[in-house]
């Protein structure tokens, strides 16, 4: 990344405070956890774009006793970096295909809203709930239902889920498959950046 | 600009009635008019007012064969006959007919570009004449055209409310608080829904407008049709998901997403606020450029003048 002064167009740039107009703010130490497969390679690779983008490695943990549910194995490196430079080993990491979990202080949770269309209530929303919860990527932030009696048409839920990191796309999918035993439809989000 | 065309119109329901309307307008000649059974043909160009009107009031467009329409001295063949599924005809026949007699054609007609898109470019291929189709994916809007300009390769996604009706159907339903029948009753009462508006509520529309920007983008290295799209329409979207959907500053829109790896159309939660949460029978495209970022194009997706407009555009980008 080359360092633009009081460029308006890289807004990453924006969050550097402390040191305006200074495109070199001092290194700090930050905190990254992963969650990586287990397979032979996937650990090196998960640090190639640390090193490739100017982080300095001060440790690994590698939890391999501490298996996810969903069969992965959580790091967390701790790397020293000027706060761009963290910004694009963060946004490297997620370009290779790295399930970044936590980056600094931030908690990198994303937002999935639905809505599940049919009959919401014979179908058993209080199970549907409990197999979300279920779901590894996923946990269940809110619920609205919308039974409208004697209008004679379909009921709806509005579910916002919270999810992992990258999770949504899984969660989207595990929400697809429940609805469709319960033969409700889902009105899932747009995704791929379309407003 | 370039000099006026001789323009054979085939197909005399809105769309193709108002190019014949308009043709004279934009510098061009009507030699030749038809319906499915009947025609008016003359090379010195047909008397539009006329013919439109003799459609309006008995139902034909003159006395001539609709053989001899396809077969008159014209440049440019206008294909604006209804859109049929399957192998396309009659509108396929009618644009091979020109392109063997090394003519250009122009579609308003979805099915021969959804469902025969390759079979169309190799009876291009093999002609001195062009096929154009500007007309096919959101009436009035330049959505091809600005495809064209930014170079198919370099637009890597097309995404969109492509149907009017269904549009006006969802938006009304979360104005109003009125359920599915009521507004599709109130729509077919403003003609803004046919008396089977299955074509519409359940996709197939949408998804066929999906296709062709697909086999655009794809650029002949992948083909298309509508049994290759993920259709899913709006019949099963009731009142209550749309007012659980406002509660939280969402609606849900009919989107057809295209790429060059396949299409699906289907109800959507967008926010209210969002380019794509247009109202009414709008229409809107959204493209996603490697160059130039995300493009909306918004306007009126259907309507015989309109959609004619974007015929007479492609007669005018013709060499």
């Amino acid at each position: 990344m080359t360092p633009t002064l009081g460029s308006d167009a890289d807004e990453s740039r924006s969050a550097e405070d402390g040191a305006p107009g200074d495109g070199h703010a001092e290194p700090q130490p930050h905190t990254i956890r992963l969650e990586l497969a287990d397979e032979p390679g996937e650990l090196l690779a998960a640090l190639e774009p640390i090193s490739a983008n100017g982080g300095n490695l001060l440790s690994i943990f590698h939890e391999r006793g501490n298996v996810t549910p969903r069969g992965r194995i959580p790091v967390e490196v701790d790397v020293e970096a000027t706060p761009d430079r963290f910004e694009a080993i963060v946004a490297a990491l997620r370009d290779a295909g790295v399930n970044v979990v936590q980056a600094g202080t931030e908690q990198y949770a994303e937002e999935l809203v639905v809505l599940l269309v049919g009959d919401i209530v014979a179908s058993d929303l209080s199970d549907t709930l409990r197999r979300i919860e279920g779901f590894p990527s996923a946990s269940v932030a809110d619920v609205s239902v919308n039974a409208p009696a004697g209008r004679g048409e379909d009921s709806s839920a509005r579910l916002r889920l919270a999810t992992r990191a990258g999770g949504s796309p899984d969660a989207l999918d595990a929400v697809r498959e429940l609805a469709a035993e319960k033969d409700l439809h889902v009105i899932e989000p747009l995704a791929g950046g379309g407003v | 600009m370039t000099a006026g065309k001789r323009l054979a119109v085939i197909g005399a329901g809105a769309v193709g009635g108002s190019v014949v309307d308009l043709a004279g307008a934009y510098g061009h000649t009507v030699v030749a008019f038809a319906d499915s059974g009947s025609a008016a043909v003359d090379d010195d160009g047909i008397d539009a007012d006329a013919a439109v009107e003799r459609k309006r009031t008995d139902g034909h467009v003159g006395d001539d064969d609709p053989e001899d329409a396809l077969h008159a001295d014209y440049d440019v063949l206008v294909e604006a006959t209804p859109t049929t599924l399957g192998d396309a005809e009659p509108g396929f026949s009618h644009v091979r007919t020109a392109l063997e007699r090394d003519r250009h054609a122009v579609l308003a007609n979805k099915g021969p570009v959804a469902e025969r898109y390759g079979d169309v470019r190799e009876l291009e291929r093999d002609s001195d004449g062009a096929v154009r189709f500007e007309a096919t994916v959101g009436g009035a809007i330049p959505i091809l055209s600005t495809v064209e300009d930014l170079s198919p390769s370099h637009v890597t996604a097309a995404r969109g409310v492509l149907n009017g009706t269904a549009n006006f159907i969802l938006s009304r339903m979360a104005a109003e608080g009125i359920d599915y029948e009521h507004v599709l009753a109130e729509a077919q009462d403003l003609g803004v829904a046919e008396a089977d508006p299955a074509f519409d509520v359940e996709g197939t529309d949408a998804a066929l407008k999906c296709v062709i920007l697909a086999n655009v983008l794809a650029g002949g290295d992948r083909e298309f049709s509508l049994e290759d799209a993920d259709v899913a329409g709006i019949t099963n979207v009731p009142g209550s998901a749309l007012e659980l959907a406002a509660e939280d500053g969402r609606t849900v829109r009919l989107v057809g997403e295209a790429t060059r790896d396949g299409i699906r159309v289907g109800p959507r939660l967008v926010p209210g606020n969002a380019a794509l949460a247009v109202t009414g029978t709008r229409n809107i495209v959204q493209l996603e450029t490697e160059h130039a970022g995300q493009l909306n194009l918004s306007g009126r997706g259907a309507g015989g003048e309109e959609t004619a407009s974007a015929v007479l555009g492609d007669v005018g980008r013709l060499e």
